[in-house]
């Protein structure tokens, strides 16, 4: 069993978790055929009848110590073996009380209703007391069409809400606008009033 | 030939020349008996097939077979050669023969057999197998050839995918693609897979397991590495991942939303949709890592779903430019902008066939989203699907076949299509959605 983290930081923002905790789960480095190392396509003389099996070149099977040093060794793992990865998770932080955290659009809409305008108000406040407090924005689509051109519209449900933010003084650095597209419904069914429900942003706090 | 390094040619049997093999020209029969066969837990299985179509008919003699042989891998081979639509089996008779065999090759005629597959796969010494195989063309009593491949027996599936590989080519010109992988994403549960299966579904092995979706994965042009897009960080960040060790990479974790990752052909970096400036554009960025993203989209609107052709001279992608989402095409750093898809409002998920001659997207028409095919040399478009919610097309390394993901009978499930839709195959019987198909590359 190992465990290495493969973390390769590439961007410092605040919003930047080490989120690439990749566990290996599992060792399974199977028995590694040295591929290179194998004299491969040796051709049976034309005259061996092909009943002659010592005419077959015996393999090297080489099994590797450990993972590490597998794949140190270029060639040393079996490149048709697949070694499972665990993702890590990211927590969440605290929404202030009393204040709802969804913001509704309509079908193919990609503006703020003004019905939302004092509930983001009331958000833009909170950021505005504590300009360590941090907020997502999460835009999410119905499940009709692509999955990524809904992950860039869920984007454009996402950056409305950071503008009307931005405009009621919220800080840039405190708001980072990000979409799941159709990845994460809040409503699992597919007739209009599910489909309503889905087109959203969330406000999540960090 | 996609030739592997465990397997050796066999020489022909003495008494024969080898001879130039020539094109299976005029096959006859319009041969509709594919059927269903096994009971493999999930395997491609033909669910469609044309009228008129030019099958070969083939048969696989009983092979000679070890006992404790753990894979049937005869049945693999007759599997997959049936699965590609252009191969018809008829029966093996009851007969064992073996690649020393010299078959009596009158009866298979006159049964309407074209091609015979003779063989055997025995236990070695050192405990591995040997799979042998040999190929007749029986209108012409010419022997074709044949392999050995000593294998362990975690291998034997690997052999009889070759073993196939073999055998399709000579028979159609084509590369066989049975010893290649696919990609796909599973959700069941809340719980979110990567799955990396040989190319006819079974053999499937997670690649990651996560609490959070996955989408978008994407092969490396060498078929060892997976780029997707994995939303863990409660956001989505683009990860390089090495299948055959675990070890990942964050490629593309920038502030806002990173998605739609996709190799150049000579695997030293990919385009990717980021949101730095508020909108979704597409960047270049390094496969090694280090350095900025360069900026190859330069509008206010979506632009995404960027997929290279194969010489790596042009990229076709996703705008909304013109009002709707059409497909269009550039070259790599982002000049001549061609509109490329016309009929319809919504055209999405380009992908470019490996020789260069073929498009596949998905069109909404009349209200259901299908994937089609356009010809590029002419723009002809083939509607190839009569279901309504598919995605992910991508090519087999053939260029023969689309993979894309759909909806049967409100069910996630994986289908592949012949070019001219006529011959669909479904991956069936997984617990849970499916989809996110990529088909690998060419492996040796």
């Amino acid at each position: 069993m190992q465990a290495h983290s493969c973390t390769v930081r590439k961007h410092r923002s605040f919003f930047y978790q080490p989120v690439s905790r990749a566990i290996q789960v599992a060792t399974v480095l199977c028995a590694a055929l040295l591929l290179a190392a194998c004299g491969s396509n040796v051709n049976l003389a034309e005259d061996v009848p092909v009943t002659d099996r010592t005419a077959v070149p015996v393999q090297q099977i080489g099994v590797a110590p450990d993972p590490a040093a597998a794949g140190a060794a270029a060639g040393a793992v079996d490149q048709r073996a697949v070694t499972p990865v665990q993702a890590g998770t990211t927590a969440i932080g605290q929404p202030p009380a009393h204040l709802a955290r969804l913001v509704f659009f309509d079908f193919d809409e990609y503006t703020v209703r003004p019905e939302f305008v004092p509930l983001l108000e009331g958000h833009a406040r909170f950021l505005a007391a504590d300009r360590q407090r941090r907020v997502a924005l999460e835009g999410h689509t119905d499940e009709r069409g692509g999955r990524e051109y809904n992950l860039a519209l869920g984007q454009k449900r996402a950056e409305a809400v950071r503008r009307s933010l931005a405009l009621m003084g919220v800080q840039d650095a405190q708001m980072e606008a990000v979409s799941f597209g159709e990845e994460k419904p809040a409503n699992a069914g597919s007739d209009e009033a599910a489909h309503s429900q889905n087109r959203r942003v969330e406000l999540v706090y960090r | 030939m996609h030739q592997s390094p465990f397997q050796t040619p066999l020489s022909p049997l003495p008494a024969l020349t080898r001879r130039r093999f020539h094109a299976w020209a005029a096959l006859g029969g319009a041969g509709l008996g594919l059927g269903v066969w096994g009971s493999a837990q999930a395997q491609f299985r033909v669910e469609v097939t044309g009228v008129g179509l030019q099958q070969i008919p083939f048969a696989i003699a009983p092979f000679r077979l070890s006992p404790d042989l753990p894979q049937d891998v005869p049945a693999i081979v007759r599997a997959n050669l049936e699965r590609s639509g252009q191969l018809r089996a008829l029966p093996g008779g009851s007969a064992v023969l073996d690649e020393t065999a010299r078959p009596d090759l009158a009866p298979w005629r006159a049964a309407g057999v074209d091609a015979l597959i003779t063989g055997s796969a025995m236990r070695l010494a050192d405990g591995r197998f040997d799979v042998r195989f040999r190929l007749w063309d029986v209108v012409r009593a010419q022997d074709l050839g044949g392999l050995s491949f000593p294998v362990p027996a975690s291998d034997l599936r690997l052999a009889a995918h070759r073993l196939s590989d073999y055998v399709f080519e000579r028979l159609t010109g084509v590369p066989g693609v049975f010893a290649t992988r696919i990609a796909y994403v599973s959700r069941h549960n809340e719980r979110h897979h990567l799955w990396v299966a040989d190319a006819d579904g079974e053999n499937a092995q997670t690649a990651l397991a996560s609490g959070e979706p996955i989408i978008s994965p994407a092969w490396s042009p060498n078929g060892q590495q997976l780029a997707y897009v994995s939303f863990e960080a409660r956001r989505p960040v683009i990860y390089t991942h090495e299948v055959a060790t675990g070890r990942r990479r964050l490629l593309a974790g920038f502030r806002g939303s990173n998605s739609a990752p996709a190799w150049s052909p000579d695997g030293r970096r990919l385009l990717a949709t980021l949101t730095f400036g508020g909108a979704s554009q597409i960047f270049a960025i390094d496969a090694a890592g280090g350095g900025q993203p360069q900026r190859i989209t330069q509008t206010s609107g979506i632009e995404t779903e960027p997929a290279f052709t194969p010489d790596g001279r042009q990229v076709y992608f996703v705008s909304d430019r013109g009002g709707s989402p059409q497909i269009y095409r550039m070259s790599p750093s982002g000049a001549d902008v061609v509109r490329v898809t016309f009929e319809g409002n919504y055209n999405i998920s380009p992908a470019v066939s490996p020789d260069g001659r073929w498009l596949a997207y998905v069109s909404r028409i009349g209200g259901a989203f299908r994937v089609c095919v356009m010809e590029l040399a002419n723009g002809r478009i083939t509607p190839l699907t009569d279901t309504s919610a598919d995605e992910s097309p991508s090519f087999a390394p053939n260029s023969r076949l689309i993979l894309y993901a759909t909806q049967v009978q409100g069910r996630e499930t994986l289908m592949t299509t012949t070019l001219d839709g006529r011959i669909k195959t479904r991956l069936a019987n997984l617990p849970g959605g499916i989809r996110e198909p990529d088909w690998g590359p060419f492996q040796r």
